[in-house]
């Protein structure tokens, strides 16, 4: 017999939550890409799991986590261009320390 | 406790042992103070998520979790962390009350979520089993190339587009500035 779909649900919301503490908690850039990179597959088994439990008759949440995938990897690859720009300027990667734009 | 046997079957105690790696890890990442260990508990992380996707029955979902992610992100992360002098050794000092936020944050927000999906009820369709293993490469490239209902061409092409700008972007970003600053 299946589990409810609601364990799957419960574990997403766990990792999603793990992520934010991260993205609030640490400093270092490369760090908060991280979190986001645990949010977002966080995201993923909650549509995975929808697809395969609740409405399994179409590939919805499959094709949805795919292009979740892609953007992420295309993300992934902007944000660390980013970052080592930034730390060719600064000659550090701190959140704190990115603060021309604030005032 | 005969309703507790029934959920004791070799896919759910793998879910279970799947789930709590993936939390055990996703914890570590953002504990780690050592930021390229936190690199491989995410790499760790994100195994255990393709795990899931395949005992969900949901395969070339799998491959493409380890492929893209295991095998193309935490790559990605780890070479911008050795090429930034410095982040390998040296420790990551947080202070105190980022921390304190960050876990009210994660924990008020967890509990507002929990107690929804304790709310809602959900029922798991009955086609679920039978329908899961039905689902083939041509079943995926159909509905990924199709052009009717709940077929995804449109945002397969937007996505390609996307990754075009996104090597573009990231070239010209990460470029070396020729001129002198002011």
């Amino acid at each position: 017999m299946n589990l409810p779909v609601e364990s799957y649900f419960i574990l997403s919301t766990l990792l999603f939550f793990v992520g934010v503490y991260g993205f609030v908690a640490r400093k270092n850039l490369i760090s908060i890409l991280m979190s986001i990179e645990l949010i977002l597959n966080a995201v993923n088994i909650n549509f995975v799991a929808a697809n395969r439990f609740l409405f399994p008759e179409q590939l919805e949440g499959y094709i949805y986590t795919i292009f979740v995938i892609a953007v992420a990897a295309a993300e992934t690859a902007v944000a660390i261009s980013i970052i080592i720009n930034v730390y060719r300027q600064y000659k550090n990667v701190d959140a704190k320390s990115i603060n021309e734009l604030k005032y | 406790m005969e309703n507790i046997m029934q959920y004791i079957t070799a896919g759910n105690i793998i879910f279970f042992i799947l789930a709590a790696a993936t939390l055990l890890f996703g914890i570590l990442t953002v504990t780690s103070t050592r930021i390229l260990r936190a690199a491989t508990y995410l790499f760790f992380t994100l195994f255990s998520i393709a795990g899931l996707y395949l005992q969900m029955s949901y395969d070339f979902l799998a491959a493409v979790q380890l492929s893209v992610y295991a095998g193309g992100v935490v790559i990605l992360i780890v070479f911008a962390i050795l090429l930034i002098k410095g982040l390998g050794e040296e420790k990551e000092i947080n202070k105190g009350d980022r921390k304190i936020m960050g876990i009210v944050a994660a924990i008020m927000g967890a509990l507002v979520c929990v107690s929804f999906i304790a709310k809602c009820g959900f029922t798991n369709s009955e086609l679920a089993e039978q329908i899961a293993e039905q689902v083939n490469m041509h079943m995926i490239g159909s509905t990924l190339m199709g052009t009717e209902k709940y077929q995804y061409l449109l945002p397969f092409e937007a996505s390609s587009i996307l990754l075009l700008a996104c090597i573009v972007g990231s070239i010209v970003i990460a470029q070396k500035n020729k001129e002198v600053k002011k």
